[in-house]
């Protein structure tokens, strides 16, 4: 397999790390692909990444509109049949919204927004985003957000718990999340979403450390040996 | 149409009496409106000459002394666009030019803060995309009351919500500034937005109409009743009622602040970057202070003749607002485009694809009119030029006030009661750095975006913000923006020049070499000779310094009727700093990063304490004189610096400045987590509390070639410890641990504001 594996990623009027998690896909030596919200098309991308942001200005609720947008309906069925998505704060939300994920991200316990280098623990390595982590490993990864504070029914908490699809831990929870969960994964596995935003953890020049790097290449690898 | 005010009506009924005074105007300004147009203005008229000759719009009573900026600049090679445009621009090589500029929002702000912090972002972040430039940071320089006053939480909770509200939703990093208290703000804080942004050389914007026959388009947010005459109102006026807890005076302006929308400012900027990219446009102003009445005349004024608009075709909010109020809006997040007729279509269809509402309300039209029609009907028809720049200039009464400043100059700290025991000098640095005016600003920063753009080298609490500019470019920028009001109070000819001073201080302690300057020069009552003599002082000295210094003044802002009743806030110039770096990779913190380096002082030390934050925040005295300025010091420190960081013979600096090398050192040691060993000469207060200016501390590997660079260029070198260890000791006096230190200077904010 010579050809660059290419990983879609998506703009919506709002979103404000599309640069960025580009930026990263490039960096894990991936093609990035710029999706539109209103074309209903992936472009025949290996892999998707809806970045951070205020998706349509997260009118109503974030990434209420969003879920209805023609680019997430396509990614909804394609993700169906096995795509690696990757929702990063807005992101996560929208998957969220779009059913993709359960439970909900509501306003922080602090009330303010909070941006912080976030210390995070990696639960589930059985991820096409975070296959490349040791189990359990300990990685800082910027956190900016004011609505990061994911919550569930109790039943759905302990599903999460019981089957290991809790992805990411905060160490030390910066929005009141339940069980600190920081970002969760579907059941196969191939849809992961986070608020802490990796994209701003590949260069040490531009954040606190490179740990967020090993998520795109996480995916890569999965692509590449595929 | 029949209760419009009309050119026709003014005509038949020329002496219909009209409320140019409620509107702000003065009996000859009226005068003056009525001999350009030879007749009586209609209400519209009226209205649009009440905004765009009020204070904010005009600069009518600070035109003279800013004049000094433009007419005997610095010699400097990097300047492309100088004052007068909507923000300066600075070439940075590589082809790259950057654009920068502060503005105050503070009356709106007072009155209503998140909105009017939010809007005050938004204004500026306008002004830097009219250039052509993509916006790549904000900074923002705040003033409060005394923390603890009861007012207080309110304004610091909703303008640090509103800035963060607004920037972080339009995906700006938020890169530095400052925050500051003193009783002088309590009823008419400080809220200073800056912006900066990146451009090629070729995709400079100028805010003008040429060409007759090209299409005025108007883009973004529908016009609605918000901030109807906010520059006359709020900006151009003092609070006169006294005001408690809630804010008396706030209730009824409310409506004259402005509401902000940072989604829409967000899809308008990626529209605005599409459609210069694509070259659609002939000229862009952006619709700030003024709205329309600002945006078409500045526009016509420098432009090749004349305009017509058609106001009815303005999209609206409410469909009941009258011509005069359409044209006086400050509804936000708008746009005036000047487009060839061939480029309509393509600029519409760039909008319909970011969901931009665009409208073709007028043209630029031969002859040098501008007329503006409501439904057929002429409710403007007036010489564009003197609206936007033949306004009333003022020279204002100026008179020091000398038994108040001999009094305040006489009143020095010298019987202050000092520290003397290795207790008590530990107990000053505790208190210190616990204190509102020093303590850590995390609970501020955290709030705002610092890693959006995926830029930011360099930011809160650093000494300067800095920024790469190109993704395959190591070049960069650093920012720093500072001001201090009790050293501008006491002589504000030296606190103009000591701002600039401390601002380009912080720039240099990145390794960036300072380049320009941008000022927001915030007073009291320009109808106050006292309050002008102030202005005029600090207008000279920064012009002077900026001279001796090399760095010219871009552009920036103007805000008087900063007071509460008869009282003026502390005269406080706030100056922003842009300094360029070839290479970001050795951008230096403000931290330490490694054991066992020494810690080298550059610079000398006086005993200068009047005017301290020790003789402030120890004993609230105000007195005496400032330290002295040395601007031929700081000169050769930036130089030594500039030098070291990039042979990388450094690895951190930091700027000694407000609680002078104590507040350094404790900074120095919570940044980089790493503790230091310190011995002091002569007088251990002094050394700690002195804030005599030009000197940094550094740390090094090779203090030998330090000393040596230093010593070529005059500059004082000191070596006074070693970086290590978990508590800052001071040898023979005291030992603080990090984790005490971080208690005392994290937990400030939170109990007060949390």
């Amino acid at each position: 397999m010579a050809t660059t594996p290419r990983i879609g990623v998506v703009t919506f009027p709002g979103s404000l790390d599309d640069r960025d998690a580009a930026r990263a896909v490039r960096a894990a030596g991936a093609e990035a692909v710029p999706l539109w919200h209103g074309d209903a098309e992936l472009r025949g991308v290996d892999a998707v990444v809806l970045p951070g942001g205020f998706s349509y200005g997260d009118y109503l609720r974030a990434g209420a509109i969003a879920r209805f947008s023609p680019v997430v309906n396509e990614i909804v069925s394609a993700a169906s049949r096995g795509l690696p998505v990757l929702g990063i704060c807005n992101g996560f939300q929208v998957l969220c919204e779009s059913g993709l994920l359960p439970g909900a991200l509501i306003r922080n316990a602090g009330l303010h927004f909070v941006c912080r280098d976030q210390r995070l623990r990696v639960e589930s390595v059985t991820t096409r985003w975070t296959s490349d982590y040791d189990e359990g490993a300990e990685i800082v990864i910027p956190v900016k957000h004011g609505e990061g504070r994911y919550v569930a029914d109790q039943a759905t908490v302990d599903a999460l718990e019981a089957d290991g699809r809790v992805a990411v831990r905060y160490l030390d929870n910066p929005n009141g999340a339940t069980n600190d969960i920081a970002g969760i994964r579907n059941e196969s596995g191939n849809v992961v979403g986070l608020m802490p935003h990796p994209e701003h953890a590949i260069d040490p020049l531009t954040g606190p450390s490179t740990d967020g790097l090993t998520m795109f290449g996480s995916v890569l690898g999965a692509l590449v040996s595929a | 149409m029949t209760d419009i005010d009309t050119v026709s009506l003014a005509a038949q009924d020329p002496d219909k009496n009209q409320p140019y005074l409620e509107l702000g105007l003065k009996d000859d300004e009226y005068e003056r409106i009525r001999e350009i147009l030879g007749r009586r203005p209609t209400d519209t008229e009226l209205a649009m000459y009440s905004v765009m000759w009020s204070e904010h719009c005009s600069y009518k009573s600070s035109k003279v002394h800013l004049r000094q900026f433009g007419e005997d600049p610095p010699a400097s090679d990097a300047m492309l666009v100088g004052m007068g445009e909507n923000a300066g621009v600075v070439d940075v090589g590589d082809g790259l030019a950057v654009t920068f500029k502060v503005e105050s929002h503070n009356h709106p702000s007072y009155v209503e803060p998140y909105q009017g912090a939010a809007t005050g972002v938004g204004g500026i972040v306008r002004d830097i995309l009219t250039m052509g430039a993509r916006p790549i940071a904000v900074m923002d320089s705040l003033r409060f009351g005394d923390a603890a006053a009861p007012d207080t939480k309110r304004l610091v909770s909703g303008v640090v919500a509103g800035i963060g509200g607004y920037g972080n939703c339009l995906g700006l990093p938020n890169i530095g500034g400052e925050v500051g208290f003193d009783p002088s703000y309590a009823g008419n804080p400080l809220v200073n937005a800056l912006c900066v942004g990146v451009l090629r050389h070729e995709d400079l914007q100028l805010a003008q109409a040429k060409g007759a026959g090209n299409q005025v388009v108007l883009l973004g947010a529908l016009t609605g009743r918000d901030g109807i005459g906010g520059v006359s109102v709020l900006a151009s006026a003092t609070f006169d009622d006294a005001v408690d807890g809630g804010g008396a005076a706030g209730p009824s302006k409310r409506p004259s602040v402005q509401v902000g929308d940072p989604f829409t400012e967000k899809i308008l900027i990626e529209c605005c970057l599409e459609i210069f990219q694509a070259g659609l446009v002939t000229g862009i102003q952006d619709l700030g202070g003024a709205g329309l009445s600002c945006a078409t005349s500045e526009t016509a004024s420098h432009g090749d003749g004349g305009m017509r608009v058609a106001l009815d075709k303005v999209p609206l909010r409410e469909a009941s607002m009258s011509p005069l109020e359409v044209l006086t809006s400050e509804s936000q997040e708008r746009m005036l485009a000047i487009v060839e007729p061939s480029n309509v279509d393509a600029v519409l269809a760039l909008c319909q694809k970011w969901g931009v509402v665009a409208t073709v309300i007028g043209e630029v039209t031969e002859g040098d009119r501008l007329v503006v029609t409501w439904h057929g009907e002429t409710v403007v028809d007036a010489p564009p030029g003197s609206l936007a720049d033949d306004g009333p200039v003022y020279q204002r009464p100026v008179a020091r006030p000398d038994d108040e400043m001999d009094a305040l100059n006489a009143a020095t700290g010298a019987r202050l009661a000092r520290p003397v025991t290795s207790n008590q000098l530990r107990d000053a640095v505790l208190v210190m750095t616990a204190s509102p005016e020093l303590c850590s600003r995390r609970w501020v920063t955290e709030q705002y975006d610092r890693y959006v753009l995926g830029g930011t080298v360099l930011a809160m609490p650093h000494d300067a913000g800095v920024v790469r500019l190109a993704d395959d470019s190591t070049r960069g920028i650093a920012l720093a923006l500072d001001g201090n009001g009790r050293f501008a109070k006491l002589d504000p000819y030296a606190g103009a020049q000591l701002a600039l001073a401390e601002a380009y201080r912080n720039v240099a302690c990145t390794g960036a070499r300072p380049l320009a300057v941008t000022d927001c020069l915030n007073f009291g009552s320009p109808e106050d000779p006292a309050v002008m003599w102030q202005f005029a002082e600090a207008t000279r000295g920064l012009a002077a310094a900026c001279r001796e210094l090399g760095t010219p003044v871009t552009g920036g802002n103007v805000s008087f009727y900063n007071q509460t009743g008869a009282t003026a806030i502390n005269p406080t110039p706030v100056i922003g700093v842009l300094g360029v770096m070839d290479n970001v990779a050795r951008r230096l913190p403000s931290g330490f990063t490694a054991a066992d380096q020494a810690i080298v002082l550059l610079g000398a030390t006086d005993e200068e304490l009047d005017g301290s934050a020790w003789s402030w925040v120890t004993h609230r005295h105000l007195g005496g004189r400032p330290p002295t300025v040395r601007l031929s010091s700081e000169r050769a420190l930036a130089w030594v610096i500039g030098s070291a960081g990039d042979g990388q013979a450094i690895t951190m600096a930091h700027d000694l400045s407000e609680g002078g090398l104590a507040i350094a050192l404790v900074e120095a040691c919570l940044i980089g987590g790493i503790g230091a060993t310190v011995t002091l000469d002569g007088d251990p207060f002094v050394a700690l509390f002195s804030e005599s200016t030009a000197r940094a501390i550094v740390a090094t590997d090779d203090a030998e070639m330090l000393f040596e660079l230093a010593g070529v260029n005059d500059v004082p070198a000191q070596l006074i410890g070693t970086t290590g260890g978990d508590a800052l000791s001071v040898a023979g006096q005291f030992e603080i641990t990090l984790s005490e230190l971080r208690d005392a200077s994290e937990s400030t904010l939170p109990s007060l504001f949390g």
